[in-house]
């Protein structure tokens, strides 16, 4: 088997992911970002966490669906932060022929009864006639997974350095949208997100509510913290959050249940996610560097895929279906 | 064939940019389609109103589908919101032409028509070429003519809601009203029929968004959009026939007792 000995730079989902994988399989990792610790300047630091393939084809292509089956099984060999409850899609009265349109759009869901949903969502209960259940979707809590996959590198003796990465070795480059540089076609989609904190809601699984405006989704995570996500706009801008967006966030979440009218939040999150004109991932090679990136709004989703594609192409030479030279 | 300010359109059917699964996709419905104009709304996609630039990458997307570009006033709910807008949007794309939208509800979104008619004053005034989304009203049709309008774009229903076209009457009324200005059904367009129709009332174009961005495969409903905006176009300079109450063979029918 060929040796590989690579440098990761970029400690996001990406490169964890990336990093985890190669060193798995015996590779020789080094790892590389601007930040010694995952946090704040790293765009999955802000994911909402949902491992929902087939909620996404409503939108993606093919491929996020299919490769985004693996998530779930991946993150649960290497976390223990994945919940596999599926996920509940749902809309309000008027808004209710947007669930027809996502279901012809996407597979993997059966239509639950205002009664089914309440045995779901217990706290859901009256407050919606339909929806869609998407059973065998999961989430997890993306800080504590992307932790988890660094102290589990820092363990086998990969800690992430600061300091220019070595010019000798093969590189990978998981920058996400810092990689512009290289990469002229990679565009920012600025997202907005809201942590909020609300004991008098238990969910258990993320909620979609469909809206033909402003669509949101909710995704629980342990004592009472939910994220609310997340807008969408063609800009790379990640500094503040717009009064607009803002209000249509949490007036959804309103919408969703009263109760969250008494929800604090805890943090607001903005920054940009990195994609391609197709908004499907690449993994492209550049002289002796090696680019995975345009997770777009898959980070956690795809990422695994991308680890695994990017570890075939080093160890065996096989050629990843995402890969592309333009 | 009537001119916008000018400009003769290759093709009746302008399309709107926003909600599409991905720019590549967005690209290849104005290929697939020919669409002439691509509306653009600076207000929400972008950024663009925080700090200009943000939103580059998306603006050379667009740019390079090279058609005329409409940027709109989407979202903006007075006249110095608008009037902010499309200096912005001027700015943006070197552009005279501007698709004036006050929105005076925000469920419903219809025009202010109030605001409308002062934000198109004050536009023309400034060496606009303003392009009204209005109701089929002819007074204020003939308010925004007067403000300096040579465009007017009526809705055909709720933008977004894809109810065709609602008020027939209205809009033939307003063709028959103003014979010489170009007028648009702009919103509310949901199938190719609808398109079809409004061009055979003798609309000069439709403009419409949702319908096709938000389709299982957008390039294939543009294309669509397009075939019916055109098939409406010839009908309407081919002078159709007129409806009529009984059958008329169009064979002659020699022997028959047909004077009964």
């Amino acid at each position: 088997m060929t040796h590989v000995d690579v440098s990761i730079v970029g400690a996001g989902v990406a490169g964890l992911c990336m990093a985890t994988e190669i060193a798995k399989r015996g590779g020789d990792v080094h790892l590389y970002d601007r930040e010694p610790q995952i946090g704040k300047h790293a765009c999955s630091w802000w994911a909402g966490g949902m491992l929902a393939p087939f909620c996404e084809g409503e939108a993606a292509p093919e491929p996020v669906v299919r490769l985004g089956q693996e998530a779930a099984d991946w993150w649960d060999a290497h976390t223990d932060c994945v919940t596999r409850n599926g996920s509940l899609v749902l809309a309000l009265g008027r808004d209710t022929s947007e669930l027809k349109r996502f279901a012809r759009r996407t597979s993997n869901h059966a239509p639950v009864s205002a009664d089914q949903i309440a045995q779901l969502e217990p706290d859901l209960e009256g407050h919606f006639n339909t929806g869609l259940y998407f059973a065998t979707e999961a989430h997890l809590d993306p800080r504590r997974a992307l932790t988890t996959l660094a102290d589990k590198l820092r363990a086998k003796g990969v800690t992430v350095k600061t300091t220019a990465p070595a010019q000798n070795v093969n590189r990978i480059d998981c920058r996400g949208l810092s990689a512009q540089d290289a990469l002229k076609d990679l565009r920012g989609v600025k997202g907005e997100m809201l942590v909020l904190k609300c004991p008098d809601i238990n969910l258990s699984r993320p909620i979609r509510l469909l809206h033909p405006r402003i669509p949101i989704y909710i995704v629980p995570r342990a004592n009472g913290i939910f994220m609310l996500g997340a807008t969408m706009i063609e800009s790379s801008d990640r500094d503040r959050i717009t009064v607009r967006s803002m209000l249509e966030l949490l007036t959804a979440a309103f919408a969703l249940h009263p109760a969250f009218g008494e929800a604090e939040i805890l943090e607001i999150g903005v920054d940009a996610r990195p994609a391609f004109p197709d908004n499907l991932p690449r993994i492209r090679k550049q002289d002796c560097t090696i680019y995975a990136n345009g997770l777009y709004r898959h980070g956690f989703l795809l990422a695994p895929a991308m680890a695994r594609m990017t570890a075939d192409f080093l160890f065996e030479g096989k050629r990843p279906e995402v890969m592309n030279a333009d | 064939m009537r001119k916008f300010y000018g400009v003769t359109l290759k093709n009746p059917l302008m399309l709107g940019t926003a909600q599409y699964p991905s720019p590549a996709i967005l690209a290849e419905a104005f290929k697939t389609s020919g669409a002439s104009v691509a509306t653009v709304s600076l207000r929400r996609e972008n950024g663009a109103d925080q700090d200009g630039g943000q939103g580059q990458a998306f603006w050379s997307l667009i740019r390079a589908l090279d058609v005329k570009i409409l940027p709109n006033t989407a979202g903006c709910h007075s006249v110095k919101e608008a009037v902010t807008t499309a200096h912005m949007a001027r700015e943006m794309f070197d552009t005279n032409w501007i698709k004036l939208e006050v929105i005076g509800n925000t469920d419903t979104l219809q025009p202010d028509v109030f605001g409308l008619v002062e934000a198109a004053k004050i536009l023309t005034d400034d060496g606009f070429e303003v392009f009204p989304y209005t109701t089929e009203d002819l007074s204020v049709a003939d308010r925004l003519l007067n403000a300096g309008c040579e465009v007017l774009m009526p809705w055909g229903a709720p933008i977004g809601s894809g109810q065709g076209i609602n008020n027939p009457l209205g809009l033939r009324s307003l063709r028959a009203h103003f014979p010489d200005t170009p007028l648009v059904v702009d919103a509310g367009i949901g199938l190719p029929s609808h398109a079809a129709f409004a061009m055979e009332l003798g609309y000069d174009a439709v403009l419409l968004n949702t319908a096709v961005a938000k389709a299982g495969d957008p390039a294939q409903m543009a294309r669509a959009m397009a075939n019916a905006a055109t098939a409406g176009q010839l009908a309407a300079l081919a002078d159709p026939m007129e409806p009529r109450d009984m059958a008329a063979p169009s064979t002659p029918v020699i022997g028959k007792a047909f004077l009964s």
